[in-house]
């Protein structure tokens, strides 16, 4: 148990030793389950571990948590793997699969609302619990089966984004349209998620700070169903709000964290979310080196 | 079981291979003979965005010109986000164009913001609207204070 949470971080942080790359303020927005329109920087890598403690009613708590690699191919398209594992209190440790995202920006320039397209592959199977999307009716009642049972159930789905994303004024708004197929033969399952977020202080300190106003920046996110294609809607569907924020320290370190809430009674009533990240510059250029190529 | 394992193994090729694949463009394009030539290119097309600035976004005026603290203030965000392609003291780098040279030091403040907020995707230059508005004229700021004596042509240096 303890060993595969264990694993999940080395994977994370053997890649974050500093010798890769120079210290490097990132500028990460808050969010844990919305998505906006900024990608990554093009030849960059961020590495990220998340966790999420949910309560389960009339049934086990649950830790969730997962690893993801970030990386920018270009200026208008981003790259992402994820490894996903979960702790059901009195109950076992499972690995519940991977996931493998890409975004693409389709529009030259920057407009009032940013289009992003979102394309993922997950192959996992009934243990994942990271709720890092909620569609159709998922509910809380879904994540009472042991894991022992839901291990068996293997689930390859494809997972459609419409993201659209504004910045002004300092604010970013988010607005994300999700469309989930199982490909084993069950229907399209829609969701939602929406986010606001803010840093504190729009301009930069002359000097490097690590408590400055400008390196937290807060927020809320909130996200749920709307059933499927043959039950579209609010009904026996699960809704989340949790306010958000991230410090970026000047060391090149993010941490998040965020408190969630569910809306009525199909959805948890607690989730509290964590996580830490750090951008590692110039990996496309360090493993060009590794291909024989020149940086 | 075999067929998680399977996948399990395949998934993190298939990143490496994005990877590879993005870079393995850019290692071609490296192989190329004249690798100054192609960075002069590289940097003209980027210049060249400066002048599709609309003329209202032109004519924007930096809000913080009078802000003492503005150029320091933007030398850190230059550290923090673009010395990485554009090099330590703005002087071109790896991937991006020299931002001392007079198409960028010629260019108005208003230019320099519309393509800060714009990027040029297409030719790897990322959009940097994440950054708050004051911010990119902090950074617009600490661009315009590059700005070094351009060299006396020597025909006007040798007349009386």
């Amino acid at each position: 148990m303890i060993r595969l949470r264990l694993a999940l971080v080395a994977v994370a942080f053997a890649l974050l030793s500093p010798v890769f790359s120079r210290p490097l303020a990132a500028q990460e927005n808050p969010y844990f389950v919305t998505y906006d329109h900024n990608l990554e920087e093009p030849g960059n890598l961020e590495v990220e571990y998340f966790s999420t403690f949910g309560t389960q009613r009339t049934g086990n708590d649950f830790h969730s948590y997962w690893t993801e690699l970030e990386y920018g191919a270009t200026a208008w398209w981003t790259t992402e793997f994820y490894l996903d594992a979960q702790t059901t209190f009195h109950d076992s440790t499972a690995y519940s699969g991977f996931k493998w995202e890409n975004r693409f920006r389709p529009l030259k320039h920057e407009h009032w609302i940013n289009p992003v397209l979102y394309v993922e592959y997950e192959d996992i199977n009934g243990t994942d619990k990271t709720l890092k999307e909620v569609v159709g009716h998922d509910v809380e009642s879904d994540y009472l089966t042991s894991n022992a049972e839901a291990r068996r159930e293997h689930k390859r789905e494809v997972e459609l984004k419409l993201i659209l994303s504004s910045n002004t004024k300092g604010w970013n708004f988010s607005e994300n349209i999700i469309a989930e197929k199982n490909l084993s033969n069950e229907p399209w399952e829609f969701g939602y998620a929406l986010g606001a977020s803010r840093p504190l202080s729009l301009k930069a300190s002359a000097k490097r700070c690590t408590f400055c106003r400008q390196n937290f920046t807060v927020g809320a996110e909130m996200y749920g169903g709307l059933g499927d294609r043959y039950s579209f809607g609010l009904k026996d569907t699960a809704h989340y709000l949790a306010p958000v924020g991230a410090w970026n320290l000047p060391s090149g370190w993010t941490l998040r964290l965020s408190p969630g809430f569910g809306l009525n009674d199909n959805s948890h009533a607690f989730l509290l979310r964590w996580g830490v990240s750090r951008e590692i510059t110039g990996f496309g250029d360090m493993v060009r080196r590794m291909l024989g190529g020149r940086p | 079981m075999k067929l998680t394992l399977s996948l399990l193994l395949v998934s993190p090729v298939l990143f490496c291979v994005s990877v590879a694949l993005a870079n393995g463009q850019n290692a071609a394009n490296d192989d190329k003979p004249n690798d100054d030539k192609r960075k002069d290119n590289k940097g003209a097309e980027i210049y060249a965005e400066l002048a599709k600035a609309p003329e209202k976004a032109r004519k924007r005026v930096n809000p913080l010109e009078s802000d003492p603290e503005a150029v320091a203030a933007g030398r850190l965000l230059f550290e923090d986000h673009c010395a990485e392609c554009h090099g330590d003291k703005a002087e071109g780098g790896k991937k991006g164009p020299n931002l001392r040279a007079p198409e960028v030091q010629n260019a108005t403040p208003g230019a320099l913001f519309w393509l800060l907020t714009n990027g040029v995707v297409r030719k790897g230059m990322p959009v940097w609207s994440k950054l708050p508005e004051p911010q990119r004229w902090q950074l617009v700021r600490y661009l315009k204070s590059l700005r070094v004596a351009q060299p006396v042509p020597a025909e006007a240096a040798s007349k009386p």
